[in-house]
């Protein structure tokens, strides 16, 4: 036992997808070591089995976890701001055990509030929704979807997970250091990051903001480039791109867009780490701060916008596609249909990441750039609503006549496609130079963005825990707790986010700590409240979730293999897949994945690896010629 | 290796080992990154304000350097696939050290820019200095990473793992190899070309 603990590396299967170097074992093993699974894996510390893992599953777990975590703390900190927002003049008071210094004399800190403001932002689209989100179930599901024992290389999935976690740890330890975290928004624009004496934020915060995504870039590229081998390289026999579920899709081509856009953010991350901490210019020049002239001279601040909008659009797409390949997949399954335009949703997913790269500039509008370009950036931002309307078309087919089972799931993923069509008609809005110029520094984008890739992305999370749980798990989640929370969550987004439109357009700017001073937005007093109340209750409302998961996890009801009657290989694995997944031979794949309610067929699902001979009363009939 | 013998029971993917797959989108991943570096030298250029000083001859030698050291990794990859496992020893060790020699050079040319006052940060520095020494910088970074790929390869060929039926260390490590000397004489030729 301590033998194999000293030396987990032992078991041949996991030595072979080790290190780049370690070809002369004949990485057959990929394929056979499973079979030695049963004996091997009885010998293993916990520590290699639950938290040094190298099995996809496990990791997913490790990521879901730890993003449930950053969640949680990223709704407190939007809590705590909207009670400044919604209450201006109330007394915070009794915060302080809590906040400590960051409350004086019964008011939050001014230089706190941004810093809430840029932790949240930073926490809910790294930490949340692009680890926690694609990192979960890419993880999960690729490996379970396209019927491989594993990832390419566990190894560096492990490594993926644990740069993660480290980059977790650094910025969490920012939120407790003397000058507070980082405060210059989630963007970090300098000169306000780049320089320490501007505000207290871009301190000892900045670097360690700084350091914890370079961390995490690194957890990102070695994830990513593993999510694509594995897609590439790992498919079943039979499991052509044209068979492969939608989600493996859009997990696939979200790895794409993180492997190009990621190491942008690197090079401007580095550059910016130059500026701060040796003495270059790159994006400064020309300062005067405290009556005080810096020496740096020749830098362009816009510079590091291109920078970081190259991969800043990029990563909303990160976020959101992932959550619309598994909306496809779970309201196939719940409407019992087919999903309607198969390739159509794979063309427009890889037409949005085409166009994901040649639109960053939109966030510019208001750089004073040449408006010929702007009109430019205006133009491919506005095809993005092809690709996004002939997905948004597609589902509401899918739905149309469908026999629909209104699992907890289900609801979250049709809430998905209400608050995508809702935030992104406001995108067509705001993609219009013109208009986003009047609109820019208002709450309007505000709304806009949390609805079409915040709450959306939120709701194609949990739909997928929720379908997922009981392959993750081996249990149900509870459907009663589940409808309470999808409720208090779908009217709580959009009580919140319908408000903030109005006062958006009525002018209400964003990033102010303090409006009360100004008589032209006191008008907005009440509705800032209400939007505050509806705000903390929907998030008071996540912890159903969290009860639910955690309580299931140990009390659900017992699940069966495959308790929602879907086509997908992962439903074919015994209700708690070992590492390996499949105890016999992987199956081999025939049909699509969406094979439900197909006519003529007695049952009303046929999964991927029903041969056709199998199914001659359905076959259509170039089928029946592959069955013969 | 034997492709197909991994993938029996896979459907055809690009035919390529998995391990070469994930090497070549780990390279797509540090090219996006030199674009983003190089890309916003241009911009930054365009911009005005740009202090104008002349490439160390230094460098010119650099680059000889490395392009003989893809021509040694070539060498010992032709020679493992010939299964001559003397002269793969040989030629990895001629890449290790001429590889060395590279850093070495690139340290030097960083001492003679300072000796032409292009500083890399500080009062004096302008962003078309700074940007030379990041450049350099961070290519000698994975210049480094690759002269450990080598390392280990070498140290492979020394106990016979490396032959013509395991050539996928070797394939790979040359691989990298090239695209390190590919992408520095990109840079050196941008450089050239837009200083």
């Amino acid at each position: 036992m301590s033998d194999m603990a000293a030396k987990p590396n032992l078991s041949p299967g996991v030595q072979t997808q080790g290190g780049i170097g370690s070809a002369a074992v004949p990485a057959t093993e990929h394929g056979d070591h499973l079979h030695h699974d049963d004996h091997e894996h009885h010998d293993q510390h916990w520590l290699w089995k639950y938290v040094f893992s190298q099995d996809h599953k496990v990791i997913a777990k490790q990521f879901l976890i730890t993003g449930m975590f950053w969640a949680i703390l990223g709704g407190t900190l939007s809590s705590l701001f909207r009670l400044q927002l919604g209450w201006p003049e109330g007394s915070m008071e009794w915060l302080t055990p809590f906040l400590g210094k960051w409350i004086q004399a019964g008011k939050l800190n001014p230089e706190f509030y941004l810093a809430l403001v840029t932790m949240h932002g930073t926490i809910m689209v790294f930490f949340v929704l692009t680890a926690g989100l694609s990192g979960t179930f890419s993880n999960f599901l690729i490996p379970l979807q396209v019927g491989a024992r594993d990832m390419a290389s566990g190894f560096m999935n492990m490594l993926s997970y644990w740069f993660f976690f480290l980059s977790s740890v650094i910025m969490f330890s920012s939120l407790f250091i003397e000058t507070g975290p980082a405060a210059a928004g989630w963007t970090i624009y300098p000169p306000l990051s780049a320089l320490p004496q501007s505000i207290p934020g871009s301190g000892a915060g900045m670097t360690l903001w700084l350091v914890s995504m370079v961390f995490f870039i690194v957890s990102q590229l070695l994830g990513g480039v593993n999510y694509v081998t594995t897609v590439i390289n790992l498919r079943t026999r039979g499991m052509s791109m044209s068979k492969l579920p939608l989600t493996i899709w859009a997990f696939f081509l979200t790895a794409i867009l993180g492997i190009l856009s990621f190491p942008v953010l690197f090079s401007a991350a580095l550059l910016l780490v130059f500026d701060r901490s040796f003495g270059t210019s790159f994006f400064l020049s020309d300062i005067y701060i405290a009556g005080q002239a810096l020496s740096n001279q020749g830098g362009s601040p816009v510079l590091f916008q291109h920078l970081f909008w190259f991969l800043g659009h990029p990563e909303v797409y990160i976020v959101i596609m992932p959550a619309m390949g598994m909306v496809s997949e779970i309201l196939a399954t719940n409407a019992r249909k087919p999903i309607f335009g198969y390739r159509a949703m794979i063309g427009s997913l890889i037409g949005i990441s085409l166009l994901s790269f040649v639109v960053w500039a939109h966030h510019m509008f208001v750089t004073g750039m040449n408006p010929f370009l702007g009109s430019v950036f205006m133009f491919l931002t506005l095809i993005i609503a092809v690709p996004s309307g002939v997905k948004v078309f597609n589902w509401l087919a899918t739905l149309w006549r469908g026999n629909i089972r209104f699992t907890a799931a289900m609801l979250f993923g049709i809430g998905f496609v209400s608050l995508f069509i809702s935030g992104g008609l406001t995108g067509i809005i705001l993609g219009n130079a013109t208009l986003d110029i009047q609109m820019h520094n208002t709450y309007f984008v505000v709304a806009h963005f949390h609805l079409v890739m915040g709450s959306s992305a939120f709701f194609g999370l949990f739909a997928g825990v929720y379908h997922w749980f009981p392959k993750m798990f081996g249990r149900m989640m509870d459907e009663k707790l589940g409808y309470i929370h999808f409720w208090l969550t779908f009217i709580g987004v959009y009580l919140v986010f319908m408000p903030m439109h109005y006062v958006g357009i009525a002018g209400f700017p964003r990033r102010y700590y303090a409006w009360t001073g100004f008589d032209a937005f006191s008008q907005f007093a009440d509705m800032n409240r209400f939007i505050s109340i509806a705000a903390i209750v929907a998030f008071l409302g996540q912890f159903i979730f969290i009860f639910n998961f955690f309580y299931s996890i140990f009390r659900g009801r017992r699940a069966t293999e495959n308790p929602w009657n879907s086509t997908t290989l992962e439903w074919t694995t015994p209700v708690l897949p070992g590492h390996g997944n499949w105890p016999g031979e992987i199956p081999t794949v025939y049909r699509w994945p969406y094979d439900y309610s197909k006519p003529g067929s007695e049952v009303d699902f046929i999964p991927q690896n029903v041969p056709y001979s199998q199914t001659h009363s359905s076959n259509l009939p170039y089928e029946q010629d592959m069955a013969d | 290796m034997n492709p197909s013998e991994i993938l029996a029971e896979k459907e055809v993917g690009l035919g390529w080992h998995p391990k070469r797959v994930l090497l070549i989108l780990l390279i797509f991943s540090i090219v996006m990154m030199f674009a983003a570096f190089t890309s916003g030298y241009i911009v930054r250029r365009d911009e005005g304000n740009w202090r104008e000083f002349d490439l160390p001859v230094s460098l010119l030698i650099n680059s000889i350097i490395i392009a003989l050291s893809s021509g040694s990794m070539q060498w010992a990859f032709f020679s493992a696939r010939k299964n001559e496992i003397g002269r793969i020893k040989t030629g990895l060790a001629i890449t290790l050290i001429l590889g060395l020699a590279f850093l070495a050079g690139q340290y030097h040319s960083f001492g003679d820019l300072v000796a032409g006052n292009t500083y890399f940060g500080g009062a004096d520095a302008n962003p078309s200095g700074s940007f030379v020494y990041v450049l350099m910088g961070v290519h000698a970074f994975h210049l480094i990473t690759g002269l450990i790929f080598v390392a280990v390869v070498l140290r492979r060929a020394l106990n016979y793992q490396v032959h013509s039926r395991a050539m996928l260390s070797i394939s790979n490590a040359t691989l990298y190899w090239h695209f390190l000397g590919g992408l520095w004489l990109y840079l050196y030729l941008f450089l050239l070309l837009n200083h």
